[in-house]
């Protein structure tokens, strides 16, 4: 526990020193867009990872939260932050519906479901010209207004905010999956029938697992908007699913922080790999498969693996407890 | 305890379970024995709401409740261990057993997001309940082991152990004793022993042929779908039918 404490104060740490480390603007920028993807991948593992639905509309959430915020703006004036509020209620509230429906669907059924669900949101994201400017897109999204004394214009400001947003999103995704409900949404995952017997309500389970998760897209896609000030259909794409999902895996799914640390190690590999282009995924997707021949689990999921296995090693065995009456004598 | 009521299940043409009238007192053991395919697991499957009958009725303590989701059959105090039971490899025994006692719990979200007392209250008494299950099935030293390394025995106990964490008044299990050694299935039988003297009525579907007519109270003989017989060990034994499309000459001979 002590470790875990340990390396949990220096991420923070580390996180919080970087924009006084960082040789300059553009590696803050590319550490603000990895946590802002962190956030979503937040969501994404907590149906994908923790609750066995592999949702793979979940851009389509995010880009959801980011035309709330990119159109309310730009469109009808209303104040950023009312928008940024407004972001995560109106994915959550999409996602409810969508849930609704989708959840219905088990395992890969639910999968191609929701991936249709997400190639029908870029649709209409890029052919309901009237209300998202279609291609053209969403230009000119204001930044996010200074609160008080703090400002977020500058990269300094807007590193800090999408880090704040990132923290708290850790946070409060800790208190969900340590507790009961956590252990609800485990328990579906690991079987449904099971959890069925169980007295576990499936549909509420799920369908709150998915509402969270779509809230979670919904911010991460608000701060995009506030973060790059133009948004266009792409950002719905399955792709970027895709590349949330590749980072939690790498990371762990179905872990707190895996989805967190994948993103990161994602996010650098690519840039590292500049040089290569358009070959850069043939050095990437070899690295990735290595990656999971030798963290099945991904890197966090491995390691807690370790860790619990030690800890278990650790206890002190009982010798041989015969503790049933009679089962000895029936021997 | 449990009356079940001309109770019929189809897969399309396939009438799984046909005409099955039974009751089951409170207290007592009642073994469902018969051939593979004769239609066992799916009355279970039926009787714990995993899937509706076609017709027929169920009714718990004179209650009906023919066509209620599992999860609420659980809420009512039905308890079941499946033939192979889905643990989470990769946490310990007793995380594994902490969300059986969910269901008599209310915490929800926004006590997960506030970290409420009420939460903290629950997930003490889940803990308890675990941890009191699992000394139960006289487990409690392998708590903290990783569910992926319990032996074969363990995983059948723990099993019981989960679904004693629900607080079942009737408790279904199949096959409680599949794939575990002759010595151990003694120990699961004095293990179903110790939790029906708690007052949890017990059906057991086994294939155990000895340990079914030692620790049964009353036996039903299911055959393609149908009730062929039902009564005491002793008048089983002895049933043509039953020897006929179950037992075998053999084993009516042995005894």
């Amino acid at each position: 526990m002590s470790v875990r404490l340990a390396i949990t104060a220096l991420a923070i740490g580390l996180a919080l020193v970087f924009p006084f480390i960082a040789p300059n603007d553009y590696y803050l920028s590319v550490m603000a867009l990895v946590y802002v993807n962190a956030l979503a991948a937040l969501g994404l593992n907590l149906t994908a990872g923790y609750t066995g639905q592999l949702n793979l509309a979940h851009g389509g959430f995010v880009a959801i939260g980011a035309y709330t915020v990119g159109l309310l703006t730009v469109d009808y004036g209303t104040p950023f932050w009312i928008a940024f509020a407004l972001s995560g209620v109106v994915a959550a509230g999409l996602g409810f519906f969508v849930g609704l429906l989708s959840l219905r669907l088990k395992g890969h059924y639910f999968a191609i479901f929701t991936l249709c669900v997400g190639s029908v949101i870029t649709l209409l994201i890029e052919k309901w010209d009237s209300l998202t400017h279609g291609v053209v897109g969403v230009i000119g999204i204001p930044a996010p207004p200074g609160l008080g004394p703090i400002r977020f214009d500058t990269s300094i400001g807007q590193y800090y905010l999408v880090l704040a947003f990132l923290l708290l999103g850790l946070f409060v995704m800790r208190r969900i999956v340590d507790s009961l409900v956590g252990r609800t949404f485990v328990a579906i995952r690991n079987s449904e029938d099971l959890a069925e017997a169980l007295g576990i309500d499936l549909m509420r389970n799920k369908i709150l697992a998915f509402v969270i998760s779509t809230f979670y897209a919904g911010v991460s896609g608000a701060l995009y908007a506030g973060y790059v000030r133009f948004l266009g259909p792409d950002i719905a794409g399955v792709s970027r699913t895709f590349d949330l999902l590749s980072a939690s895996v790498l990371g762990g799914l179905g872990t707190l922080t895996g989805p967190v640390v994948g993103t990161i190690i994602v996010a650098w590999l690519t840039q590292y790999l500049q040089f290569l282009q358009d070959y850069r995924m043939v050095v990437f997707g070899p690295l990735l498969i290595l990656a999971l021949i030798l963290f099945p689990r991904g890197i966090v999921g491995s390691l807690e693996l370790w860790a619990a296995r030690r800890k278990a090693m650790a206890e002190p065995r009982a010798p041989q407890a015969a503790p049933l009456a009679g089962a000895s004598e029936n021997a | 305890m449990l009356d079940v009521q001309g109770l019929n299940k189809a897969f399309g043409g396939l009438r799984a379970v046909r005409d099955i009238d039974a009751s089951f007192e409170r207290g007592k053991i009642t073994a469902i024995i018969g051939p593979n395919g004769a239609g066992k697991t799916t009355f279970f499957n039926l009787v714990a709401g995993a899937i509706r009958p076609t017709s027929g009725r169920i009714l718990l303590k004179g209650e009906e409740m023919t066509g209620l989701r599992a999860d609420l059959i659980a809420r009512r105090g039905v308890a079941r261990t499946f033939q192979t039971t889905a643990l989470f490899d990769h946490a310990s025994v007793l995380d594994n057993l902490i969300v059986g006692h969910r269901l008599r719990t209310r915490s929800g979200f926004w006590d997960a997001l506030i970290g409420s007392g009420r939460l903290a209250a629950e997930e003490r008494e889940c803990r308890r309940k675990a941890e009191e299950a699992l000394d139960f099935v006289g487990l409690s030293h392998i708590g903290n082991r990783l569910a992926a390394d319990v032996s074969q025995d363990e995983r059948k106990r723990i099993a019981f152990a989960l679904a004693l964490t629900t607080e079942p008044e009737l408790l279904l299990a199949d096959e409680p004793a599949g794939g575990v050694n002759p010595d151990e299935t003694n120990g699961l039988a004095a293990l179903m022993r110790k939790i029906v003297a708690t007052g949890v009525t017990l059906i057991l579907i086994e294939h155990k042929m000895r340990m079914v007519m030692e620790l049964a109270d009353k036996i039903i003989v299911l055959d393609h779908g149908e009730k062929i017989a039902d009564g005491t060990p002793q008048d089983i034994r002895s049933h043509q039918r039953v020897i006929d499309a179950y037992l075998g000459a053999d084993h009516a001979a042995a005894h």
